[in-house]
């Protein structure tokens, strides 16, 4: 199907609109971005009985305007040893992701300028949700070489984590995603969120809380969110990849990193919440979807402050535990389950039966996990034993 | 529910009262006994207290104050003694405010305002002259243009804030007294404390106070 813009061919006021809808894309995040850092440290200096920045602006609602004129001004530093030209792309590489993840997301229904009828989206691509799992991936690269060409210790150690934890919790992130992909049929975020369209299909209740917990949970690692943000872990590595970083290329890290939160949360409600579905009370019914996603969107922005403001920084060992050894387990048995069901409703099997048998796999599977876990945690120093008797023998 | 008690926690500080001073619109009020830039005294009659014999600089353990003393003029005294301070200067960007200045000063001549809020654009401002320490005709403190003064940063700048007056007597321990010796800046007895012989009759009150400070 796709956005009913192209229909009709691409004429010059085609190419107007997808300007004027890059533009307000563009313009939108960056103010979400600067209201997401304002919103942050309110909300946690609220959970921390402090007052927050209050100084700029009415309640400090200007704090990062500020903040981002004075880093603007600042000496930009280039350490010696960098690598200049990767040292220099790093930041670049890192923003144009958050960027570019959040031109598939639908904010609002179909409108109709100057006589042609559009989705409020930038773009919806038939491989949207891929296109979503391309860019988070790619967003690991400007952490990674922004790591190691800053030429010192701390910055590299940030970013072997980066690339790690990103590695690990893509899976996870993108079965929990594949699950909301299968209820709807479709790749394309448009077709997820009109396959939404009354409360109990939202893919949050149809599939389970599951896959939605789990792409919320992935999504956190991505994004290098607390409580998953050993990349820039301030106790042990000063500040992580950006640590060699001052001025506006800083700004660009921060800013990314802010807006890569707004995009996770208007992807957990795009897949997860029925984007901007939503009851249209009476008047302005193209405003109501609106208003619906900009309120899911707050509620999650809030989630994730309050899981920042919460929870205390997992250590390496647990981070890569939870991913591989709980997060992908329970996102691939839960796919498999949906696909069963689905399956299952097409051909006409009972279901409380393929509920049985999936449940009954699903504990075969976790039970040989476990075996298999508990065999690798046997230290060396039993098989070494053993081997030894083996050769006395 | 134990995973998400945390959850709970933090979000009921929501509604929390706010434990935030907000500085420079509200101010909490000094002690008694703050420790802010120092002034250099005079008596009554206009004399300065200071003799220039150099026990503040002496002791003062960032080294940030300088004196020279100087021969009085015969026809024309500044203090009273033998002698005057000549050169006065104290560096603020070396001074901790530990009052060891004050405490070692055989005249009460220096003392500490309650002024803290003063901030200088170069270096040359920083070092206070005695020009600039010494207290006017009225006996308070000069308001220089980077200075921030308060209510009540000026007043009660007499010697009765140091813990050890009346200076020189080394068995002191713990008794509020004050100097009431000519000189501008000392106030009324205050707290039950008697003008003649504050040694011999502490205020209760205070003593205890001090006690559970201590």
């Amino acid at each position: 199907m796709g956005d009913p813009l192209y229909v009709d061919g691409v004429d010059f006021a085609v190419v107007l609109i997808v300007l004027l809808k890059v533009i307000v894309v563009f313009v939108f995040l960056l103010v979400a971005v600067m209201l997401m850092v304002w919103f942050e440290r309110k909300v946690i200096s609220d959970m921390q009985n402090r007052i927050g920045p209050n100084r700029a602006g009415p309640w400090g609602i200007l704090q990062t305007l500020a903040d981002g004129t004075k880093l603007f001004f600042k000496e930009d530093l280039l350490p010696d040893n960098a690598d200049r030209v990767v040292f220099r792309l790093a930041p670049y590489l890192s923003i144009l992701p958050a960027f570019a993840s959040f031109a598939i997301v639908p904010i609002g229904g179909t409108i109709s300028i100057a006589g042609h009828q559009t989705f409020l989206q930038l773009a919806d691509p038939p491989i949207g949700v891929l296109f979503l799992l391309a860019m988070s991936s790619i967003a690991v690269y400007g952490v990674m070489l922004a790591g190691w060409s800053s030429g010192s210790k701390y910055p590299l150690l940030g970013s072997v984590r980066a690339s790690a934890q990103m590695v690990s919790y893509e899976a996870a992130m993108a079965l929990a995603v594949a699950a909301a992909v299968l209820s709807a049929g479709s790749l394309s975020t448009h077709d997820i969120v009109a396959a939404q369209d009354s409360l109990f299909r939202w893919n949050i209740f149809s599939l389970g809380v599951v896959p939605f917990v789990v792409f919320l949970i992935a999504a956190t690692a991505e994004a290098n969110r607390p409580p998953f943000d050993l990349v820039e872990a301030e106790q042990e590595l000063v500040g992580g990849f950006h640590t060699e970083y001052s001025s506006i290329r800083f700004a660009l890290f921060f800013l990314a990193e802010f807006m890569n939160t707004v995009t996770i949360s208007a992807m957990v409600v795009t897949l997860f919440l029925g984007g901007p579905n939503g009851p249209a009370i009476g008047f302005l019914p193209t405003l109501w979807p609106i208003v619906w996603f900009f309120l899911k969107l707050v509620v999650f922005l809030f989630v994730y402050v309050w899981l920042r403001a919460t929870l205390p920084r997992f250590r390496y060992d647990q981070l890569m535990d939870l991913g591989w050894k709980k997060l992908i387990p329970i996102s691939l048995f839960w796919l498999l389950l949906v696909a069963a069901l689905r399956i299952g409703r097409i051909e006409g099997w009972n279901v409380i039966l393929v509920l049985a048998g999936g449940v009954a796999v699903g504990a075969l599977g976790w039970w040989a996990l476990g075996a298999a876990l508990a065999l690798g945690q046997m230290d060396d120093a039993d098989l070494s034993d053993e081997s030894l008797r083996e050769v006395e023998a | 529910m134990g995973y998400l008690d945390g959850f709970k926690v933090t979000f009921k500080q929501i509604f929390e009262p706010r434990v935030t001073n907000e500085y420079p619109d509200e101010k909490r009020p000094k002690p008694a006994r703050f420790h802010g830039r120092h002034v250099l005294n005079r008596y009554e009659d206009g004399m300065e207290k200071c003799i220039g014999c150099e026990l503040c600089a002496g002791v003062c353990p960032a080294r940030c104050i300088y004196v020279r003393g100087a021969d009085n003029p015969p026809d024309a005294p500044v203090s009273p003694g033998e002698r005057y301070g000549f050169v006065y200067e104290i560096n603020y960007l070396r001074c901790i405010h530990c009052d060891l200045c004050v405490e070692a000063c055989p005249t009460e001549a220096i003392t500490e305002s309650k002024l803290f809020e003063f901030s200088f654009t170069n270096r040359q401002d920083a070092i206070y002259t005695r020009d600039e320490l010494l207290v006017d005709d009225d006996g308070m403190p000069q308001k220089l243009p980077w200075e921030d003064w308060r209510e009540g940063d000026e007043v009660n700048t007499s010697a009765w804030v140091r813990a050890t007056a009346p200076s020189g007597d080394a068995g002191f321990e713990g008794k509020v007294a004050w100097s009431g010796e000519l000189g501008r800046g000392v106030r009324p007895p205050e707290q039950g404390q008697t003008a003649d012989s504050p040694a011999d009759r502490p205020s209760k009150k205070v003593a205890r106070k001090r006690r559970s400070h201590g």
